[in-house]
């Protein structure tokens, strides 16, 4: 038999976290927790959310979640064959799933509405 | 074009002189140039800003010919990207990256990006492979693209006139009586629609690597650009060059690292590439490498792939690259801290070599242009990888940041221009806003692993070898899954739907598929990146631009001249 990996994560939108997903994953040395991630999406569940720009460079730092409780970038946390815990970060506002507002406030869309209504006065 | 179209209370609306879509080092700069000329600009990025695409994954070499520390002009750097480019560059367009490179990076250097030095001061020139002589001008260590990014990034700050909204998904452009006059998307924060109303639009979405399931660029580079472009009616060219980077990263696993790294170490310290037989093969197929890094990467991509069809591959798949002749602190001196990063993935080059093969790295086609960076539709501008004709069929290493700047440049003049001439076309076309607001059911398909398949198609069969056979079953999986696209995205608007997001992505994808395959058919031959396993020499008979519209549903080809080549047909 295979090696494998449990992803277990936290889903819901807008801070509104009722429930959590378990996903077994094909295990293999070396892995990132992104690289199981991006397998559940292909092939087994398509709704979670996790975003991330570069893959597993560490350059966007984009995919920043809680691996068992700690911050880490999905990308670069090892893959385990265990149950490991995926969490989105604590202290940013939440969209979905792992995914949080990681924007800078001044680059988001409600930032530049802002802008426009005060400069229409 | 419908005026007045479906409005709710979700939809947002923003008009603004200019809108540049994407933010790498082309769209940076295009925002700082018309935000210079007094345009109100907004810069989009369906990621963050200045963090996505692929500038922020540069490791090393930018190509100007500074002469800094060898004597050095333009006409040589145009002489090499031209020999690169093999017969199917547009002179015209290579030639402004060649003379006004050194413009844009003796502004970033004024700009404190920190080239590295020489200890006279003078700033340090990396002989790259296929250039007459050092012109490459890096940020140690492997942070060239890093640097660009935040130092544009932190100029685009201070420009009043740029409003940056990152997180806004484009989805389509609109045209107006065969102008473009703005854009159509939706916010992926919270999956609001939005539209803008644009005096001009500049497309700086960068390549297309995402379509192949190996490659040195980001998740976000789907093509975007190549798929709006051919949808507002412009004309493309030279969509099956694309070019795979010979020794991207292939074992033992690697995280935390781009897969491109490995260029710059050749760069510094040459390395052999080696194969199973532990063998160096590079100059058996008709390269001249001596104990120094000089091959391009077109004829690099062709060694190691041939002799992994010969048997003679690494384990993985590719070639081994060894280090094991360089003294440890050599190899500390070059690369410091990322001697320790390999450490903590358990790699000691002193004691192994690793694995390399090709990988989806760069697009030389894409969005035809003139020197102005106009695209055949009014109102619409390019600059950057998302242009066609600046690299021909093979880009001289380097050459990518230089361009993006130099385009990005003119592409936001040119548009800040136009924009002055024309007035504000409020509306959006209702297809593209039933898209963006659609409100569906729950989807039974996988649009994430119909991706997967989609780039499995691309690197199976229209990879760096290719076949007539192997591209017309391409083109059949493609129209297969095609098939499987629903006609509206899944779900209902709301806050990052990835699912969502995919159902766009594939869209694109597949239009962008589609042209590349279809160009690589139509060319019988093997040229620069393309090559034909059933074609393998160079035709002359085709020094001549594939070029694809749309007509109705469908995406036409044919074929129009090089520039400065009397050549108008295949004979």
């Amino acid at each position: 038999m295979s090696i494998t990996a449990t992803l277990t994560v936290r889903r819901g939108e807008g801070g509104q976290m009722t429930t959590t997903s378990s996903y077994e994953v094909p295990y293999t040395p070396g892995q990132s927790v992104l690289d199981g991630l991006r397998y559940v999406r292909a092939h087994l569940d398509p709704t979670v959310a996790i975003r991330h720009s570069c893959l597993s460079a560490n350059t966007c730092k984009e995919c920043m979640i809680q691996v068992d409780g700690k911050v880490d970038y999905a990308c670069t946390a090892r893959l385990e064959p265990r149950e490991m815990l995926l969490e989105p970060l604590g202290n940013k506002a939440h969209l979905r799933d792992l995914v949080t507002e990681v924007a800078p406030p001044d680059e988001r869309l409600a930032h530049a509405l802002a802008a426009r209504a005060k400069a229409e006065g | 074009m419908e005026k007045g179209a479906r409005v709710s209370q979700d939809l947002v609306h923003f008009e603004t002189d200019v809108l540049v879509i994407g933010s790498g080092a082309a769209g940076m700069a295009a925002a700082l140039s018309a935000g210079g000329a007094g345009a109100s600009v907004i810069i989009a990025d369906r990621s963050l800003i200045g963090r996505s695409g692929a500038t922020i994954m540069a490791q090393m070499t930018v190509a100007v010919a500074l002469g800094s520390q060898t004597p050095d002009a333009s006409e040589f750097h145009l002489a090499d990207t031209l020999k690169a480019g093999r017969d199917l560059c547009e002179p015209s367009l290579s030639s402004l990256v060649c003379e006004e490179g050194p413009q844009d990076i003796l502004k970033l250097d004024e700009w404190r990006v920190g080239w590295a030095r020489n200890e006279d001061g003078s700033i340090r020139q990396a002989h790259a492979p296929g250039h007459d002589r050092p012109r490459c001008v890096y940020v140690d260590f492997l942070s060239t693209g890093p640097a660009v990014a935040k130092t544009l990034r932190g100029r685009v700050l201070r420009e009043k006139g740029v409003t940056r909204i990152g997180d806004l998904y484009i989805t389509d452009l609109t045209v107006t009586d065969g102008v473009v006059t703005g854009a159509v998307g939706f916010s992926m924060a919270d999956g609001r629609a939005i539209t803008i109303a644009a005096g001009a639009v500049v497309l700086a979405t960068g390549g297309l690597t995402r379509l192949y399931g190996r490659n040195s660029a980001s998740a976000n580079m789907a093509g975007d650009g190549f798929a709006l472009a051919l949808r507002a009616g412009a004309e493309l060219i030279d969509m099956e060059f694309v070019q795979f980077f010979p020794i991207g990263h292939l074992a033992p696993r690697l995280v935390g690292m781009d897969p491109i790294m490995w260029d710059p170490f050749r760069y510094k310290l040459g390395g052999k590439l080696l194969n199973a037989e532990f063998r160096e093969f590079v100059n058996d197929y008709g390269n001249e490498e001596e104990g120094r890094y000089n091959v391009t990467r077109d004829r690099a991509t062709f060694a190691i792939l041939s002799e992994v069809k010969a048997g003679r591959g690494s384990p993985a798949g590719g070639a081994y690259l060894s280090f094991q002749h360089i003294p440890e602190a050599d190899l500390r001196a070059a690369f410091g801290p990322v001697i320790d990063r390999l450490a903590a993935n358990g790699i000691d080059l002193t004691q192994m070599p690793i694995e390399v093969a090709p990988i989806a790295h760069y697009h030389m086609g894409g969005v035809r242009v003139n020197r102005a960076m106009e695209t055949t539709v009014p109102g619409l501008y390019a600059a950057g990888e998302v242009n066609g004709g600046s690299n021909g069929a093979n880009r001289l290493s380097g050459n990518a940041i230089t361009e993006a700047l130099v385009f990005g440049r003119h592409a936001g003049e040119s548009a800040a221009r136009f924009a002055r001439g024309t007035g504000r076309t409020a509306g959006a076309p209702q297809a593209a806003l039933d898209l963006v607001t659609a409100t569906t059911g729950v989807e039974t398909e996988n649009y994430a692993g119909d991706i997967e398949e989609l780039q499995k198609v691309m690197a199976d069969l229209v990879g760096p070898f290719r076949t007539e056979a192997g591209l017309t079953e391409a083109l059949a999986r493609i129209a297969a899954i095609k098939a499987r696209l629903g006609a509206l995205p899944p779900g209902v608007p709301g806050l990052y739907d990835m699912a969502r997001l995919d159902w766009f992505d594939l869209r694109t994808m597949l239009e962008v598929a589609e042209m590349v395959t279809r160009s690589a058919l139509a060319r019988k031959e093997s040229r620069g990146a393309h090559q034909r396993d059933d074609f393998p020499l160079m035709d002359p008979a085709y020094v001549l631009h594939h070029r694809v519209r749309r007509a109705g549903d469908a995406i036409v080809l044919d074929r129009v001249p090089v520039e400065g080549s009397t050549l108008v047909e295949v004979a």
